[in-house]
Parts: structure tokens; C-alpha cells; sequence
């Protein structure tokens, strides 16, 4: 049983027009075999909650902890959070010409575990892995990334979640470009990690579609960087059927 | 690393840079812009478009087998501007090989792997094909043309497929002396060859090559330079590629002091794929320059170019100028070329000069790109992201830039011994 607890997070970057504040106070608690669907409209800071959490260089935080069973995960490089038990499944991830898949999946998991994969049965997990994702076996010897379709690459990010075995794992628009069949897949994948590993998610979408496949038991509405409401599964069939607008405009909601 | 095509290394190359429709900050892509500005031009299909001239254009530099025609340089010249020209005086002056004809000769040549089908002889002045391909652009290769009077001639003949490697092993046995070397490569009709020349050792060594292919062979050259740390190097390989077929020329430069090496190729009909790659790592003190030209002299062939470098140390040095020529003649050209360095440490220097002249509009696709920079930290936050520490990432990321050019060597033990060399590099600078 692990926690991952966010306590008033305050996050700013820095842009040509200076400073710019984009979290600005969140607070969010998860345990080990929950699942949190943050929602909210583009531009409210649920990827600068991701990308903060998992070390992106450029966010600055300027308030607030992040505490991984009461560690201080801020005091951890990026590295070190993946080898705690925290991964980020990216929303645009990065192609890397030169290194293949396999090198790649080797050493990121010999990093995490502290020692190398046995090999027959690391070779094996890799390719059941890639089975249950419909990722072709060629992939193994392509670079990382390189020349992926949008939906590739996110199969490949679930894929990594599946060997990589974290205690919680952020999915950042995971959703997003995927068509039907990809989407279940994918979605197939996160739940098998979550009934498997019973791993933590923290499942990042603008849109309800994701929610049909991954059931959450907390869904939290983000707003101007900072959670504006919170509640159970109810609350994400309110967003379908009503949109942002309420929260966007309280004064006419309020009518 | 950001893409920046136009910035190049603190070098002016305004002046000489085309300007043409689909310039993008990705490189250009040139195809359908121009083809449709073909369409819509006001003379017709087929006007010549001249997007360069001056000096610059490789159809105005000088090229043939006079010494007159090429006066010693002083530096000012597009072709010498950016070499150090002072340390290669013991390479561009017209004298013989130190010792020719005697066992006291500076540099070594063994020929090994030519097997039934394969011939090796020597070519004097005067025999062809020697001259055949080769058309000196400089005085490095006019004076090394003239000073020697037999070629090392491999003729592959008609129908050979030659599954192992034919090694040309080139050994420099005396530092600062002088040596000149001509090969002339001979593929026949539907042969098949890699041909792999290894400099290693030292000397002042000036050798071209000429390669020609015929109809529907398919030839690699590689060309490593492994020399010592005091060994100068300049050569001119040029190559004719014929009807259907393939070529494929890599540079792989890792020593000396000096290495400058003019890689050319041109076509004599339609139909043929030719490529040149390079890969080059420079560290403090020694000057690494490549230039390659593509002559796109005929229609419906297609050529790729792609060099990368890292420096790493003080003064390191590299210089890549790209030119490639699409000439009137030369519709259905499909065509790109690349340069990327990356730049380890402070105080080293990567010139990269991407030249692309057109003057057909009538072509599939012209495109080039160059980027100059030190590591992307979004391939590091992403390895980073996964676990890996940043002194691991650093190296995927590093070796990974330099593996995109080895794995384009299709034999894998030159493969194996060229990723334990650039290991050994990479340890001076702790990646």
C-alpha cells in the first residue's frame, strides 16, 4: 500500500513574458489501487501537474510538497522518480534516433530495479507484452519513437507502464489521437496494470470517452489551476452531459 | 538540438544561399513548390531557374588535370576558406611520393579479399579508365593525380557479386612525410562490392579515388579514416554511378590531425540510387572536413547525403559543405542532404554550409537541412523520465546520434570495431 499525496502545489514556468503561474494551489491524495481522472479544460494546468510530478526541468515549483509514501519527491531528480515507482505516460513522446526499443526497455528497467533483467524471461515478457498491446515484433528493433504513428507511440508508452511495473502511474491525454480500437487496447493495458501491480493512476483526459474503458472512483474538475470540484464517477457524467461551461462561468451557472 | 538551416556556425552564407519557395525551418521541401512555380512560370515548362550564381556555383568552379589551373591558395577561395591552410602545405605541393619506387615509400597498401572475379592491377598515366571518373576540383587532387604513376586499379568484372569486403588497408609508416595515392575502382555491369579502404598510421598522405559503375551494379566504399593523431589527410573521391544502379560512399573519420576529403558523385544515365554518409568525431586540435557535391547531371536519379559529427575539446574542428547541383537536364531528381553535429564541450567549433542549387523545376523532391547544437533535453528527460540516470542517458543519447551512420555500414565487424572506437572517444569526455 503506497501514497502519493499533493499538498497545496504551486507551479510557475518561465516564458518570454516572464513568470507565469499555472498551479496554483493543489492538493490530491492517491492510494494504491485508486484511480483519479483529472478533467478539465485545455490551458487549466493538468499537464503541468503531470510533467511537474514526474521532474520536467521547466516547471518550477514555487509552493507546496509531493510526497511519495512521506518522501520528498521534489528533492528527486526525474530518474530517481521513475526508480521510486512513479511513471508519466507522456502525452507527445519523444522520438530518440539511434536507440533501439530493446536497448531502450533494458536499460530503462535494469535503472528501476537496481540490476539487469534476466534475459530469457525479460525477452519474453517484452514480447507478450507487445502482444497484448498489438505492437508489431519489428518494433523491438526500431528506435525509440522514431517514425511512430501518434497511436504507436502511445501504445509504446502503456507498454513501458506494463514492464515497468510503477507504483503509480500519470497518463497524460494517454487518449488523445487515438481511434476506437487503439483506445481499448490502451485502456486494456492501464487496467491490467492496475488489477495486476495494483498500481495508483492518475488518469489525465479533456474528454469522458477514455472513462468508458478506465472507471475511476474520484474524478477531480481542474480549473485555472486549481481543483474546482470533486467527487465519484457521477461527476464525469455531468461534464459529458453538461460540458465545462458551469465551471468556467460561475456567475451564469449560478442563474 | 534546433533545426537552423540558415544560422550556420557564426558563418556568412547569406549571399550564397538560394531563395525559393518551402523554405521551412524543418529544411526545405522543395518538390511540390517548385514544380508548381514550374507550372505557373512565365517562360514554360522546363525554364531553367537560376537560383545561385557567382562563385559559389558548382558550375563555374574550375575543375581538370592542368596544375596551372589551379594556382597555390590563399584561403579567400570558397573552396579553401575554411581549411588551415599553412598545415597542409606538405600535402598540396607538386612533388613525388618521399622515396617512390623505393621499399623507403611512406605508406603501405595490401589489397585483400578479391577473390575469382575480382582483378587487381595497376593503371600508368594515359590507361583507362583511369581519368575516366575523376575530374580534380582542386590542387590537392590535380597534384596528386600527376604524382603517381601507377593507380591501384580493382576492376570488378562483368557479373561478380563479391559477398565478402575487398579491403584496400592503407598504412602511413612516417609522420610529416609526403605520399601520393590514386585507386581506381571498376565495377562492370551487375557486380556487386563493398569496397573498404583503412587509413591508419601516418604520413602526409593525398590520395584520390575514382569509382565507376557501371549499368546495374550496386558498389559501397567505406572510407575510415583511423589515423594517428599527427597524420594529414586530403583526398578527392569521385564516383559515376550508371543506369539502375546503386552507390554508396562512407566516410567515417575518427583520426589525424588534418583529414579533408572532397566526396563527388555524378550519374551517366537514369534510374541510379547514390548516397554518401559520414560520420566524423574531432577533438581538441584536429581539424575534420568534409565536402560533399552531388551532381544531379542527368534525369530521373535519385541521391541522399547525410553526415554527423561530434566535437568535443578545445579548437576541435569540423567543417561540412553540402553541395548539391540539380541541373537543367536533370528532371524527376529526387534529392536530400543533411548535417548534424553535436557539440560536447565549449571551445569546439562545427561549420556546416548546405548548398543547394536548381535550375529545373521539373523535379520529385530537393531538400536539406543542418543543425548545429549540444544535447536535447527533451531526449534526456524522456530517458530520464524512465528511470535512467542523466550520465546513461547522456550516452544513449550521444551514441545514438552516432549509431544512425554506423548502422548504414553493412558490415557488421567494421560495425563492431567502429562502436569500440568511438567508446574509446567518448571516455576523453567522460559521456
Amino acid at each position: 500500500m503506497s501514497t502519493l499525496e499533493i499538498k497545496d502545489l504551486h507551479v510557475s514556468i518561465e516564458t518570454d513574458q516572464g513568470t507565469k503561474d499555472i498551479l496554483k494551489g493543489v492538493s490530491l491524495t492517491i492510494n494504491s489501487g485508486e484511480i483519479h481522472a483529472i478533467m478539465g479544460p485545455n490551458g487549466s494546468g493538468k499537464s503541468t501537474l503531470a510533467s511537474t510530478i514526474a521532474g520536467h526541468p521547466r516547471y518550477d515549483v514555487t509552493k507546496g510538497e509531493i510526497l511519495l509514501d512521506g518522501e520528498d519527491v521534489l528533492e528527486m531528480g526525474a530518474d530517481e522518480r521513475a526508480q521510486a515507482g512513479l511513471f508519466l505516460a507522456m502525452q507527445y513522446p519523444v522520438e530518440v534516433p539511434g536507440v533501439t526499443m530493446t536497448n531502450f526497455l533494458r536499460t530503462a528497467k535494469t535503472a528501476i530495479e537496481g540490476e539487469a533483467p534476466k534475459l530469457r524471461t525479460w525477452t519474453k515478457e517484452v514480447k507478450d507484452a507487445m502482444e497484448k498491446l498489438r505492437i508489431d515484433a519489428d518494433f523491438a528493433n526500431r528506435n525509440v519513437n522514431e517514425g511512430f504513428s501518434g497511436g504507436e507511440k502511445k501504445r509504446v508508452e502503456i507498454l513501458q507502464l506494463e514492464l515497468f511495473k510503477p507504483k503509480f502511474a500519470i497518463l497524460d491525454e494517454t487518449d488523445s489521437g487515438l481511434d476506437i480500437d487503439a483506445l481499448r487496447v490502451v485502456s486494456e493495458g492501464v487496467n491490467r496494470a492496475h488489477e495486476d501491480n495494483g498500481m495508483g493512476t492518475l488518469l489525465i483526459t479533456h474528454y469522458t470517452r477514455i472513462l468508458n474503458y478506465i472507471k475511476p472512483s474520484f474524478v477531480h474538475v481542474f480549473v485555472d489551476g486549481k481543483v474546482a470540484e470533486q467527487g465519484g464517477p457521477e461527476l464525469a457524467d455531468e461534464l459529458e452531459a453538461n460540458g465545462y461551461d458551469r465551471f468556467l462561468t460561475p456567475a451564469a451557472a449560478a442563474v | 538540438m534546433t533545426e537552423t538551416p540558415e544560422k550556420v556556425a557564426g558563418v556568412e552564407v547569406g549571399e550564397r544561399r538560394i531563395s525559393i519557395p518551402g523554405f521551412t525551418e524543418e529544411g526545405e521541401n522543395l518538390a511540390a513548390e517548385t514544380n508548381s512555380a514550374a507550372d505557373h512560370s512565365h517562360g514554360g515548362l522546363g525554364e531553367s531557374k537560376n537560383v545561385t550564381s557567382g562563385a559559389g556555383s558548382r558550375t563555374n568552379r574550375h575543375i581538370g588535370f592542368d596544375l596551372s589551373g589551379f594556382p597555390d591558395p590563399t584561403g579567400r577561395e570558397e573552396e579553401w576558406r575554411f581549411t588551415p591552410l599553412k598545415k597542409l602545405a606538405g600535402v598540396l605541393s607538386d612533388v613525388a611520393t618521399d622515396g617512390a619506387g623505393t621499399d623507403r615509400e611512406p605508406v603501405e597498401y595490401q589489397v585483400s579479399g578479391a577473390v575469382e572475379g575480382v582483378e587487381v592491377s595497376t593503371l600508368g598515366h594515359g590507361e583507362s579508365p583511369r581519368g575516366a571518373v575523376l575530374q580534380p576540383a582542386d590542387r590537392a587532387a590535380v597534384v596528386a593525380y600527376k604524382n603517381v604513376d601507377d593507380a591501384l586499379h580493382i576492376k570488378v568484372t562483368e557479373g561478380t557479386e563479391v559477398a565478402e569486403p575487398i579491403r584496400v588497408d592503407i598504412t602511413g609508416k612516417a609522420a610529416g612525410v609526403r605520399a601520393n595515392s590514386h585507386l581506381v575502382v571498376e565495377a562492370e555491369p551487375n557486380t556487386k562490392a563493398v569496397i573498404v579502404l583503412e587509413h591508419r598510421g601516418s604520413a602526409d598522405y593525398n590520395g584520390n579515388v575514382e569509382v565507376k559503375i557501371a549499368d546495374g551494379a550496386s558498389v559501397s566504399v567505406i572510407s575510415l579514416q583511423r589515423w594517428d593523431h599527427d597524420a594529414v589527410h586530403v583526398g578527392q573521391h569521385d564516383a559515376e554511378v550508371g543506369k539502375d544502379a546503386k552507390y554508396k560512399h562512407v566516410a567515417v573519420t575518427l583520426g589525424g590531425k588534418i583529414v579533408r576529403l572532397n566526396t563527388n558523385f555524378r550519374y551517366a544515365a537514369e534510374g541510379a540510387r547514390a548516397e554518401m554518409y559520414g560520420l566524423y568525431f574531432a577533438d581538441a586540435g584536429q581539424h575534420i572536413e568534409h565536402r560533399t557535391f552531388v551532381d544531379h547531371n542527368s534525369p530521373r536519379n535519385s541521391s541522399d547525403v547525410l553526415y554527423k559529427g561530434a566535437l568535443q575539446g578545445e579548437t576541435a574542428r569540423t567543417v561540412w559543405v553540402g553541395d548539391v547541383l540539380i541541373r537543367k537536364e536533370a528532371e524527376g531528381t529526387d534529392s536530400y542532404e543533411k548535417n548534424q553535429n553535436l557539440v560536447l564541450t565549449d571551445g569546439a567549433r562545427a561549420d556546416s554550409v548546405p548548398n543547394l542549387e536548381i535550375e529545373t523545376g521539373l523535379i520529385d523532391g530537393a531538400g536539406h537541412a543542418s543543425s548545429t547544437g549540444r544535447f536535447d533535453d527533451n531526449h534526456l528527460f524522456y530517458l530520464m523520465s524512465r528511470g535512467i540516470p542523466e550520465d546513461i542517458a547522456r550516452q544513449l543519447v550521444v551514441r545514438g546520434f552516432m549509431n544512425e551512420i554506423i548502422q548504414k555500414i553493412e558490415v557488421s565487424s567494421i560495425r563492431e570495431s567502429l562502436a569500440e572506437d568511438l567508446e574509446r572517444e567518448l571516455r576523453i569526455s567522460g559521456h
